[in-house]
């Protein structure tokens, strides 16, 4: 037998061992799962899910559901303020919130979807969260009250501290 | 008992910094004894019962156990524990470094962070998800988990707010653990994430893995792909048992070096995208605020550090005499090279002992010998690691970041010891 026979019968046979080192045990979940676990949003919108809102809508739900920790005008009372801080971030004391810090305007919808209200999250509808959105954004001067947002304008509301975040080691969206 | 330290008559050139700090090696060629601090005077037991043996010689002991519990002697040991007003489960507890020893933390003491409670998972309902741009979306169960090969690695885990306490304007009057504590290190054993990544194929424009926990906060973090094909791993076990449930049971990403948030508990999936997906605690949390209001994102490696846990804050010194410093240093980028310790305010320093095993991203254990002479000293001790990094003093820190940065605080402690002994935190 020739070397080069030998050569390509012992490949035949250490290939599929290679092919074989990861255990491979996964199952592929079918597409209603995958729907089901997308539950992120990007700062382009992907992810948000159809419905809309507006501040109006939103202050009774803010009020019921919020205000208990975040205080009646997102003051904030046991957990963080949510509303006022702008032009303090070079102060002694900044003062953080959606409006003085946040840089997105989508990542306040992810955040409620996934984890408001603190007691009992994922119990919002998707346009009780649009319109809890809307009320925060109003409360902070970013939106009119009767504005009503939706998938398709969120991702184009540019918060005051958007281009004040940077990194010297990757590149940011 | 009072040991007038003279009377070790050690050589003058065994003093190799200010304030009677002492050679490295001193105790290893001599043959004086350590104090330790708060120390009861060592008076022989008392011996009781009737051949003068003790109790615990005269009856047979408790019974074997299915899992054993550490003594009730040490039941005063315990995490310092701060909850977020109005809630049960958020907030944080604190490893007592000043009490342990060390590089291992007992899997009990290990520090908390959740942001909505520990939940109570069910491993045969738990899955994994791996979606995005991969190939071919795949699910896990833990059972499926454990059937792959797996790693072990002691690596340490430290919050980014770690030592924020002392970002404040004064010295708070805090212990070591209070400070520093939300720092803990186990031996983690697990599957490299990227055998699971590379299983479900990750596309050419895949930069990012977002990773999401099954608790209460749904917290999500994006983790750079290249760090999560390096040497990330999703851990099943920790310290050799399964997980705790305040540590991420039944699984969890750790992330050797990195912020302690990104190292997401719960796991439940791993989502490939081209960007950061710019979660909440990605941008208005873990973000380091510049002295100009601009803010850093993504500030994942934690820095140089370490801190002298005995003697330490609210501890006390009861006699003049030898004792020794010891403390733990770490680095989030390499294995630490040196450790300095200074008995003077920081114008002297004397290179520390480092203990085996010295790891990269782990906590290494430094100790030196010091002959305290009964007067006001101010400890410190500054970390060096293999990359030439080195710990910043307070001034270096402040006029670099400011205060105001709120995260990745790796100052230089500073331990006050007044002329009576007491030991209390202190700026320099």
């Amino acid at each position: 037998m020739s070397r080069w026979l030998t050569l390509i019968i012992l490949s035949a046979m250490i290939m599929p061992l290679w092919a074989q080192s990861s255990p491979n045990l996964g199952a592929v979940p079918g597409a209603e799962f995958l729907s089901q676990w997308s539950t992120s949003i990007d700062p382009w919108g992907n992810g948000l899910p159809e419905g809309s809102g507006n501040a109006i809508k939103g202050r009774p739900t803010y009020l019921a559901k919020c205000a208990a920790c975040h205080g009646l005008q997102g003051e904030g009372l046991i957990n963080d303020r949510l509303v006022g801080g702008h032009a303090t971030l070079q102060d002694a004391r900044a003062i953080k919130t959606v409006g003085s810090y946040w840089p997105y305007a989508t990542t306040l919808y992810d955040y409620i979807r996934r984890a408001m209200p603190y007691n009992s999250p994922h119990t919002l509808t998707n346009d009780e969260t649009y319109d809890l959105t809307a009320f925060i954004l109003f409360m902070n001067g970013i939106i009119s009250e009767d504005q009503q947002i939706n998938q398709a304008n969120l991702p184009d509301i540019i918060m005051p501290n958007k281009n004040n975040f940077f990194s010297n080691e990757f590149e940011l969206p | 008992m009072y040991m007038p330290s003279k009377q070790y008559k050690l050589p003058r050139e065994e003093y190799v910094a200010g304030n009677g700090l002492l050679h490295r090696r001193t105790f290893l060629t001599s043959s004086i004894a350590f104090f330790s601090v708060a120390s009861s005077s060592l008076v022989p037991n008392k011996l009781i019962g009737q051949e003068n043996y003790p109790v615990s010689m005269l009856l047979p002991g408790a019974p074997l156990s299915g899992y054993g519990l550490r003594s009730k002697f040490e039941s005063h040991v315990q995490r310092y524990v701060g909850t977020t007003a109005g809630t049960t489960g958020a907030g944080s507890s604190r490893t007592p470094l000043e009490k342990l020893s060390g590089i291992i933390t007992p899997n009990g003491l290990h520090f908390e962070r959740h942001h909505s409670g520990i939940p109570d998972i069910d491993p045969e309902q738990h899955q994994l998800l791996i979606h995005g741009l991969v190939d071919r979306p795949l699910v896990f169960d833990i059972n499926t988990l454990l059937k792959y090969p797996m790693v072990s690695r002691t690596q340490y885990i430290e919050c980014s707010g770690n030592s924020r306490p002392n970002l404040a304007s004064t010295a708070p009057d805090l212990n070591c653990g209070q400070i520093h504590g939300m720092i803990s290190c186990c031996e983690w054993t697990g599957i490299p994430i990227s055998v699971l990544l590379q299983e479900a194929g990750i596309k050419s424009n895949a930069k990012w893995v977002l990773a999401e926990g099954a608790d209460a906060a749904a917290m999500t973090r994006s983790i750079p792909l290249s760090k999560a094909m390096d040497d990330t791993m999703i851990a099943l076990f920790q310290n050799g048992e399964a997980l705790r449930p305040e540590n991420g049971y039944p699984i969890r990403v750790i992330l050797p070096g990195y912020e302690g948030n990104i190292s997401v508990k719960w796991l439940r999936r791993l989502m490939l995208s081209d960007t950061p997906i710019m979660t909440k605690d990605e941008t208005s949390k873990y973000t380091d605020l510049q002295k100009d209001g601009r803010s850093e994102i993504f500030t994942l490696e934690m820095g140089v550090k370490s801190v002298i846990t005995s003697p330490s804050g609210g501890q006390f010194m009861q006699h003049r005499g030898i004792y020794e410093i010891k403390g733990l240093a770490w680095s989030g980028t390499s294995k630490i090279k040196r450790v300095d310790v200074s008995a003077d305010g920081g114008l002297t320093w004397a290179e520390a002992m480092l203990s085996n095993p010295i790891l990269s991203k782990s906590l290494t254990q430094f100790r030196l010998p010091w002959d305290w002479n009964g007067q006001h000293a101010i400890i410190m001790s500054r970390a060096i690691d293999e990359d030439g990094n080195a710990q910043p003093t307070r001034d270096a820190f402040i006029d670099e970041k400011g205060l105001q940065v709120n995260y990745h605080n790796n100052i230089i402690q500073s331990w006050e010891v007044s002329s009576q002994g007491e030991i209390t935190n202190t700026y320099v």
